[in-house]
């Protein structure tokens, strides 16, 4: 399976990246070869080997049901380009 | 375990402009986990906080910040399952749902759709007493919740608050099994019922702790038993899903007007586009949402920063073994035990707390006389005063103690109702307060038959007619009630004036 360059803007707006016409031919190139090193990964047989999800034998790690965190509502906001009354402010998105 | 026996209730039949319609509905029910913190980081999952407190950086997705999974969201999510009487899956793993949105930060969602915790499980839908319909659930997940985006403050601008960023939610997916608006709403009551009782969600629909989406399809008679007997979808209609309805009976109307939008564009010779659709209750109808075309692009991909979801088949038992009593066992008990209708039993099992009340109220006491004075005297007191069963001025003990007066004949049926009414507004000890005020009735024969000679002697041309005719005797019953301020033991007065006018 390959890449063409329209998805590859489709790709591009569903992430909203912004990818210049010119530069939209190399990344569908790009794009195309990861997925071909994929299939090429699905030739091997795994018949009957189970799926392994890491190198380590690791558990997922857990957490006990404690507020340990939060309450620096400043901090959250410090990056933001605009803010009101303690809210992200962002162009109007309406359904 | 025993459940009360039921029949299906009937497909709703829409009659349109041509012919008759069928519904098929499916649910996808969002409940909030009853937790502390969110299902990936520390903070705190309180409602109605100042905008953007509770947020860690995990939650803000800010670069490097990795999730780690809160234990006790996975137990509720098992024992909701469990309450549903679904398969355990002892592997789950976490996937990415992509999309963007403001109130979104990581730019995905994470969720569970290739290999969810809970598997298939079953909900009884009661419709009315022996009536109730069994709908199969497909599956449960966990996932995060998005965060809020307020449209109403500013002309050009949205406000976003995180603070429900993250916060860990089940989603409970149905099978289309549900014909009907009714059904529906039934449907979202009583799994709000079975989750309060496991307390795995607070079922707060105000606050949003509990939302659905509606999908909706329409189809001739006959089609969906062609679907059920070959599984094959295309028996069915093509389905439109109504999107974030947070009220029962906004989800009866919405169905209904999307049936009708669909039957109509059917009927027209038209052909139904699949999307997903909001209701708008003050217009009531159902509009396109304008972000369709992307809505359905997920990508999803399994979360690279969190492992497999492993759990022990021992945690999943002692999460068994703790679950409480489930409403459908607890009617069916309190029919039997209690010889109670079925339809006092639903009312009195509606929410935990009510049940736990009459519980209280009939131990060691007359099972329908304590359902006959929970369900008349107290939830109708407490219905009109607007006032939960927390709130009750009246306790398990003292309502009991009122029952115990009646029954040991201290006090009239009628005397109890005012007590009942002191007891309400003053509080104190029932018995007590019938001593001290005198209420107590006298089933004293003596002073009974003392107050009738007396009456008899003083009415001898009375006595001659009600010799005569029997039917007259009620006379002489209101003359001592009248003589001993209404706390005459009923039956012993009509006892007393039996013998005595023999």
């Amino acid at each position: 399976m390959s890449i063409d360059i329209k998805t590859a803007r489709k790709v591009a707006h569903l992430a909203r990246i912004e990818v210049a016409e010119e530069a939209l031919p190399p990344l569908a190139d790009a794009l195309s070869n990861i997925l071909a090193f994929m299939e090429q990964l699905n030739e091997v047989d795994i018949e009957g080997v189970e799926p392994m999800s890491s190198v380590t034998p690791m558990a997922l790690k857990r957490r006990a049901d404690e507020v340990t965190d939060g309450g620096y509502q400043e901090q959250i906001l410090a990056n933001a380009p605009d803010t009101r009354e303690g809210f992200f402010a962002v162009p109007k998105v309406v359904e | 375990m025993t459940n009360l026996a039921y029949t299906e209730p009937k497909a709703k039949v829409i009659a349109g402009a041509k012919e008759d319609w069928e519904l098929v509905i499916g649910l996808e029910v969002h409940a909030q986990i009853a937790s502390k913190a969110k299902l990936f980081s520390g903070a705190s999952t309180q409602f109605g906080a100042e905008p953007n407190s509770n947020v860690a950086f995990v939650d803000a997705a800010m670069p490097g910040m990795l999730p780690v999974v809160n234990e006790f969201c996975v137990e509720q999510a098992i024992r909701t399952g469990l309450g549903l009487k679904a398969k355990i899956n002892l592997m789950s793993r976490f996937d990415r749902k992509n999309y963007f949105y403001p109130d979104l930060p990581q730019g995905y969602q994470i969720s569970q759709l290739y290999h969810p915790i809970v598997g298939e499980g079953e909900i009884l839908v009661d419709m009315e007493p022996g009536v109730a319909r069994k709908v199969r659930v497909e599956r449960i997940h966990i996932e995060q919740d998005a965060g809020k985006s307020v449209h109403d403050m500013d002309p050009e601008m949205s406000f976003v608050d995180l603070n429900r960023t993250g916060v860990g939610l089940m989603e409970i997916v149905s099978f289309p099994d549900i014909r009907g608006p009714e059904e529906a709403a039934e449907y979202v009551r009583k799994i709000r019922q079975i989750v309060r009782y496991l307390g795995t969600c607070d079922g707060n629909m105000q606050e949003g702790s509990m939302r659905a989406d509606v999908n909706v399809s329409v189809c001739r008679p006959g089609d969906y038993e062609r679907f059920r007997e070959s599984g094959d979808f295309k028996h069915l209609g093509t389905r439109c899903e109504i999107k974030n309805m947070n009220s029962m009976r906004f989800i009866q109307q919405a169905i209904d007007v999307e049936a009708r939008r669909q039957i109509a564009i059917l009927e027209d010779g038209g052909s139904i586009d699949q999307e997903t659709r909001l209701y708008d209750n003050v217009k009531g109808e159902t509009r396109p949402m304008r972000s369709k075309e992307e809505a359905h692009d997920y990508r999803y991909f399994p979360c690279p920063d969190l492992l497999p979801l492993e759990i022990e088949q021992s945690w999943v038992d002692k999460i068994a073994a703790s679950l409480p009593e489930l409403p459908d066992e607890k009617k069916a008990r309190f029919v039997k035990n209690f010889g109670m209708t079925e339809y006092d039993a639903s009312v009195l099992t509606a929410d935990v707390a009510n049940a736990e009340y009459f519980e209280a109220v009939a131990k060691g006491r007359d099972g329908k006389q304590a359902a006959n004075w929970v369900i008349n005297e107290l939830f109708g007191r407490l219905k009109k005063e607007d006032h939960g069963i927390e709130d009750s001025p009246i306790s398990a003990n003292q309502l009991g103690g009122i029952i115990d007066l009646i029954a040991k004949g201290d006090i009239s049926g009628k005397i109890g109702k005012e007590l009942f009414e002191i007891v309400w507004t003053e509080g104190g000890d029932p018995a007590e307060i019938v001593e001290a005020r005198g209420m107590k009735q006298v089933t004293d024969f003596g002073a009974i038959e003392a107050a009738m000679d007396k009456i008899m002697a003083d009415n001898p041309a009375q006595v001659e007619k009600a010799k005569a005719n029997p039917k007259l005797a009620g006379w002489f019953v209101g003359q001592i009630m009248k003589a001993t301020g209404g706390k005459a033991n009923p039956k012993a007065v009509n006892e007393t004036v039996r013998k005595k006018l023999g």
